[in-house]
């Protein structure tokens, strides 16, 4: 069972702007160095939430994001959901193809936050908005990932 | 020019070095400065004899799709008139996650440090 840790508290932050784009990184970078990742672990989790939240912010028309600890007794991970009541997405495997954007972008926003974490889930409604999961664990050094060797 | 908004850093200096413009990005980039920074260093380009944009990002900690493409699209106006982009100091954090999201700059002239991308633009040729 993955339950949220007592330690750090789930923190909910808005995204209305480009400064609060800045404030999600910073608190992700917080969260993920307070529960032991290490530097490269958190680099690649605070640019998911960089793609993720601008997607919210520019795409969702701003929503939220939610920083939770997780620890399922034998690793302590982070989970970070974005959500928003944008116009949702219409075909999501399409917008899951790299270099795949209805906007201006380089389209590697959600299919590159996908491969930076380790667990990753888009839920969207066309009208109704979307919501985006993603999880990581912290790996034991030198990375040996589960299943492996 | 205006002043900053509160809560919002200074617009990111532009240093001159001869014919080189030298840029250091730090910490934490909105995305409305990385914009400004683009048009600010296409006009000071077109405007004195700079041959060479060193972009330093050694005190930048990550690099998303959006900083990325801000940094491609320097480069590429740089060029387009006349003048070579050096991005100087990435940290290798931030590159191993730059590979993963997929996004390799590719056209993008980079250096360890400062020191070494100002002697590749010395150096001439392309
Ligand atoms: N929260 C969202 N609400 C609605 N549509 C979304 C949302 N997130 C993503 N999309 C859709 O999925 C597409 C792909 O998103 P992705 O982040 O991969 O690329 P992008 O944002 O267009 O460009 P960039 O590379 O700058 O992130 C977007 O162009 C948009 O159409
Ligand atoms: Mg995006």
């Amino acid at each position: 069972m993955m339950r949220p840790s007592g330690q750090a508290p789930a923190t909910s932050l808005p995204i209305g702007s480009d400064a609060d784009l800045a404030w999600v990184r910073q608190q992700v970078r917080q969260y993920a160095a307070q529960l032991g990742f290490g530097l490269v672990q958190q680099t690649k989790l605070v640019t998911a939430a960089s793609e993720l939240a601008r997607n919210t912010l520019v795409h969702g028309g701003g929503g939220q994001a939610e920083i939770t600890a997780l620890d399922d007794g034998r690793s302590r991970g982070l989970r970070m959901r974005f959500t928003d009541q944008g116009p949702g997405i219409r075909d999501l495997e399409l917008a899951m193809t790299d270099g795949y954007t209805t906007g201006g972008g380089l389209g590697l926003g959600l299919s590159g936050a996908k491969r930076l974490v380790h667990e990753f889930h888009v839920d969207t409604e066309p009208g109704r908005g979307t919501t985006v999961t993603a999880v990581a664990w912290v790996t034991q050094v030198p990375s040996s990932r589960p299943g492996a060797g | 020019m205006s002043q900053p908004l509160p809560g919002q850093s200074a617009q990111v200096p532009v240093l001159a070095l001869g014919d080189v413009l030298l840029v250091s990005l730090q910490g934490e980039l909105h995305d409305g400065m990385a914009e400004q920074l683009q048009h600010d260093i296409s006009s000071r380009i077109s405007a004195s004899e700079v041959t060479g944009v060193v972009i330093d990002i050694s005190g930048v900690d990550i690099v998303d799709s959006f900083l990325g493409r801000v940094l491609a699209e320097i480069a590429s106006t740089a060029a387009l008139l006349a003048a070579r982009t050096v991005l100087a100091g990435m940290r290798p954090a931030v590159a191993i996650t730059l590979v993963e999201l997929g996004l390799t700059l590719p056209g993008l002239v980079t250096a360890l440090d400062v020191d070494r991308a100002l002697e590749l633009l010395s150096q001439g040729g392309t």
